[in-house]
């Protein structure tokens, strides 16, 4: 058994460990603090399966964005826990849910035991074609070149889940500023991080959506970087939410998603097909897509964790 | 067995415990918690096909690799809206119960 392997083999024993905690744990609040450290190791798995661009996105959308939100949201319904643990169902029902979840996971470990040999691979068909994009990334490629219509939609994902978070505000607060406005000790260490942070925060959320073109990094995992600085400014009271009826945080919403439609459809004039780049200047395209669909992206980020309008415009 | 084996195996497993978890625990937030530790086993499978397919000098597959960071940031969008619903309902109701048409503490007699 070689070194890597026992890494691996480790590394495998301590995720699902981490697992079953998430999932027996009696304390919701537990199984989130847990399940954010779970976001971690998977982060460093991602690593190990050779896809450091994907780590990058887990350790920052997967662990630290749904970290920050789960634990917003268990805070808030700590006092529903025990009459919603009384639901339990009955035994029987647990059983079955258990041979059910095991005839699963034994059909997907036996799809992973005899996957054909040898696998089938688009990476050289990637390699082949990286030239005409102008990037070095070649996951960077597929995301905004070769199936660059599974990134818009994907902007139009996000841009709907704002929608719906913003639809659930009660008409009273219609519009209005969303999450509650905190007020922590000015001179503690949470607003001493909130004053020192961001500015190294926002040079790395720029510099890891800048460098992507030819190194691991992404829009997505640069966006994230930014949202969570200004999550953590508005955590710390230094900076209130702004109300989601506001203009200019709508422009900053839709920007990105807009320019990169606009894109899609001059493709058609200027190359031959929505969401072709002309190869002569394609990568100054792609970056004029990526500046504002990071903007937008941390917006959106930021405003998904910021939650459902709560408070009116004027309070 | 390779790396690649072992952590799909781990995979599945993940898959397994996840939907467990959504079926037999009863509280929103803990479903909305397994759902996504269910969708980190389906990634991380992605993640191994994409090892298996490494070629031209490249780790892995880097098209599967795409399709998971986008996977990754709908399954975010969709965890978001889900936790925003599960709060207003805590706020309208002042229970975060999946139980229909009845009060969580009457319901309690039947289990």
């Amino acid at each position: 058994m070689s070194w890597s392997f026992a890494v691996d083999l480790a590394m495998a024993g301590l995720l699902l460990a981490i697992a079953v905690f998430t999932i027996a744990v009696r304390d919701a609040f537990a199984a989130v603090v847990a399940f954010a450290a779970y976001g971690l190791l998977v982060a460093v798995v991602w690593v190990r399966l050779q896809a450091v661009d994907v780590a990058l996105t887990e350790a920052a959308i997967g662990s630290g964005l749904t970290g920050v939100l789960m634990l917003g949201a268990a805070a808030r319904l700590r006092g529903t826990e025990r009459a919603a643990q009384s639901a339990r169902p009955a035994a029987w029902l647990r059983v079955v849910a258990a041979v059910l979840s095991a005839t699963v996971a034994t059909a997907l470990g036996a799809a992973v035991w005899f996957f054909p040999d040898p696998a089938p691979t688009l990476a050289p068909a990637a390699v082949g074609e990286i030239d005409a994009t102008g990037l070095g990334n070649t996951v960077t490629a597929v995301l905004m070149a070769y199936r660059a219509t599974d990134t818009v939609l994907e902007k139009v994902v996000l841009v709907l889940a704002v929608l719906g978070v913003w639809s659930l505000a009660p008409d009273r607060a219609w519009g209005g500023r969303p999450g509650t406005l905190y007020r922590p000790d000015a001179d503690g260490v949470l607003t001493f991080f909130a004053r020192v942070l961001p500015p190294f925060g926002v040079v790395i959320g720029v510099y890891l959506m800048w460098t992507a073109a030819d190194n691991p990094g992404g829009a997505f995992a640069g966006g994230t970087v930014l949202a969570a600085m200004w999550v953590l400014v508005m955590m710390a009271g230094l900076t209130d939410a702004p109300p989601v009826a506001g203009r200019a945080l709508r422009l900053l919403v839709l920007v990105g998603p807009v320019v990169f439609v606009a894109f899609g459809f001059a493709g058609m004039v200027i190359a031959d097909a929505f969401l072709a780049y002309p190869v002569d200047y394609a990568k100054a395209l792609i970056v004029a897509i990526e500046v504002p669909m990071t903007v937008s992206i941390a917006a959106m980020l930021g405003m998904l964790l910021a939650g459902t309008p709560s408070r009116p415009v004027q309070p | 067995m390779s790396s690649a084996t072992l952590l799909g195996l781990c995979s599945a497993v993940l898959v397994g415990l996840g939907l467990y978890g959504l079926v037999a625990n009863p509280e929103p937030l803990r479903k909305i918690l397994a759902f996504n530790l269910f969708g980190s086993g389906v990634f991380l499978i992605f993640g191994v096909v994409a090892r298996r397919g490494a070629g031209a000098g490249l780790g892995g597959d880097p098209v599967l690799q795409a399709l998971t960071i986008t996977g990754l940031v709908v399954a975010f969008a969709a965890t978001a809206l889900a936790v925003a619903l599960l709060l207003r309902l805590f706020e309208a109701t002042g229970t975060a119960t999946l139980a229909s048409g009845t009060r969580p503490d009457a319901d309690a007699s039947n289990t």
